[in-house]
């Protein structure tokens, strides 16, 4: 579980995060949604310790990361694998070698239980004859598939997804939210999905916490975020025509 | 006004045709804006390059990232070097030859001139410039696309140093190579004089070669090497500062190249005034 608690953070005069308290829950996919600007990937970087916080703390299994050396954070983000929003691979690395890294870099395996673990993660996203391509040859999809693959190569057991299906279309999205779902569950791993689309919302979340104008506004289940009557809530969930038939429909 | 959507496989390609770009305002890099206040860099550069020497997570990683940076930096470069040298080393010859007029001083003078002209100035100095332009401006595109494209993050979150690992084996690189390179040049620089002064007929080879042996200081060299190997450090670490420390987008990348071109020729045409001012004294 991650635990964040009185979390505030501000650029020069401008306070982005305000006091935030959330618990991110073990074995579940946690999601974090809200406006642009609001606060949510500055949250979610504050957490990995790409930023210092101001005030505040940050508790991995009770392990207080925001106040660890850089040694320490280290080897607790050996424990954290990160999807970026464009995927984030590195383009002088084969994809084998991108799955390959943080193996390389951080444990005693030989090259070939290094291939065969990068093999098992590119089979768990289905992209097991993709290994000598460079991310360069891939489609925005397989590269997110690839990143996912690179994020649990080392067993993680916290998994952060920034937009993880921004650009895709809707057909590839509901497979990389699925993906998120499937290794949540069989990894049991805490997993926390910053997103705009309330299609992964209601696809694959299982709690939500609202982000509005850097405060934590809302936190609820998926059945729960459709019938709040929270305002700032509903703004934001039933924001296009068709989901306000949608609520419309639920009404009645 | 109606929007129009494309949907389905190629539409990236499509709309690159049919959509014009605007250019809404000329955005300003906040980074741009805080080279005017060079003392927060220079605190900023040191404390980034403490970051450099932490302990490197896997040696034998590194070690292997030091010969890629080898080719890159150092062999990849061994053309232009060589091209560069030959000439400068043919158009002293010329300019001293013609210069020198009085029937006085000796012809194997120009030898002697290239030789130590080279020595002490050009193959150090002016390569070391060449490779800020070559080397450095690869350097700040290369880390500066990684910073933008969320790739240092990446590192950074599995645990890696990343400034460690992305800036000191360019740096440990090019102090290897680049003395190397610049004894090259030496050699071609004075090849390429010998052969400027036998065609032109200006000097003859005889008197070149008993010039370049003339009252022949072996520190020079020392001095040389000890120059190359600072402006090797400033060459890699300047545009790595500027590459890392960039935002936004592909005008921002490009931009912190300029700059750190423009820097590190500055920074080594100080630190030149410096060291010979230290070592010549």
């Amino acid at each position: 579980m991650i635990e964040v608690k009185g979390l505030n953070k501000s650029f020069g005069e401008h306070h982005v995060l305000k006091n935030i308290d959330a618990q991110f829950h073990k074995g579940q996919v946690n999601i974090i949604i809200g406006q642009s600007g609001s606060g949510k990937t500055v949250l979610t970087k504050c957490m990995v310790g790409l930023h210092e916080v101001d005030s505040g703390t940050i508790e991995y299994d009770g392990r207080e990361f925001s106040r660890m050396s850089f040694n320490e954070k280290k080897s607790v983000r050996q424990d954290i694998g990160m999807l970026f929003q464009g995927g984030a691979l590195f383009d002088s690395l084969t994809v084998e070698d991108n799955i390959m890294f943080p193996l390389s870099m951080f444990t005693d395996k030989n090259l070939k239980e290094r291939r065969a673990r990068a093999l098992f993660c590119l089979e768990r996203v289905n992209l097991s004859d993709t290994g000598q391509l460079f991310p360069s040859e891939l489609s925005g999809g397989m590269k997110k598939r690839v990143a996912i693959a690179r994020a649990i190569s080392m067993n993680p057991k916290y998994l952060f997804c920034d937009e993880p299906n921004s650009g895709l279309d809707p057909k590839t999205g509901l497979v990389i939210d699925q993906l998120i779902k499937e290794i949540t569950d069989e990894y049991d791993i805490t997993t926390i999905v910053i997103t705009h689309d309330m299609n992964s919302v209601i696809e694959i979340g299982e709690n939500i916490h609202f982000i509005y104008e850097g405060e934590k506004w809302w936190e609820g289940s998926k059945e729960e975020i459709l019938r709040t009557d929270n305002q700032e809530v509903v703004d934001f969930v039933y924001a296009s025509k068709f989901m306000k038939q949608v609520r419309a429909d639920l009404a009645k | 006004m109606c929007w129009h959507f494309i949907f389905g496989k190629g539409k990236s390609s499509l709309t690159i045709e049919t959509v014009e770009i605007f250019f809404c305002e000329p955005r300003i890099a906040n980074f741009s804006r805080d080279y005017m206040n060079i003392f927060i860099h220079i605190g900023r550069y040191v404390l980034w390059m403490g970051r450099v020497f932490r302990r490197p997570e896997k040696w034998s990683i590194y070690r292997q990232r030091i010969f890629e940076e080898v080719q890159n930096i150092g062999y990849d470069s061994i053309g232009l070097v060589a091209m560069v040298s030959m000439f400068m080393g043919a158009v002293l010859t010329i300019q001293l030859a013609y210069n020198i007029v009085s029937p006085l001083i000796p012809t194997y003078t120009v030898g002697l001139g290239v030789r130590d002209s080279l020595i002490l100035e050009f193959s150090p100095t002016i390569i070391s410039i060449i490779l800020a332009g070559k080397v450095g401006s690869s350097i700040a595109g290369e880390i500066g696309t990684m910073r933008v494209t969320d790739q240092i993050d990446a590192l950074d979150i599995m645990g890696v140093n990343s400034t460690g690992y992305l800036v000191g084996p360019k740096m440990i690189a090019a102090m290897i190579c680049n003395p190397f390179i610049v004894i090259i040049s030496i050699a071609l620089g004075i090849f390429g004089g010998y052969m400027a002064g036998i065609l032109t007929g200006e000097v003859s080879g005889n008197d070149f070669i008993f010039g370049i042996q003339y009252w022949f200081q072996p520190f020079y060299i020392f001095y040389a090497l000890i120059k190359t190997v600072v402006f090797a450090a400033v060459i890699t670490t300047v545009p790595a500062y500027f590459g890392y420390h960039t935002s936004g987008g592909a005008l921002e990348v490009g931009r912190a190249s300029t700059v750190s071109v423009v820097y590190s020729i500055v920074i080594i045409l100080m630190f030149n005034l410096i060291l010979t001012q230290m070592l010549l004294q």
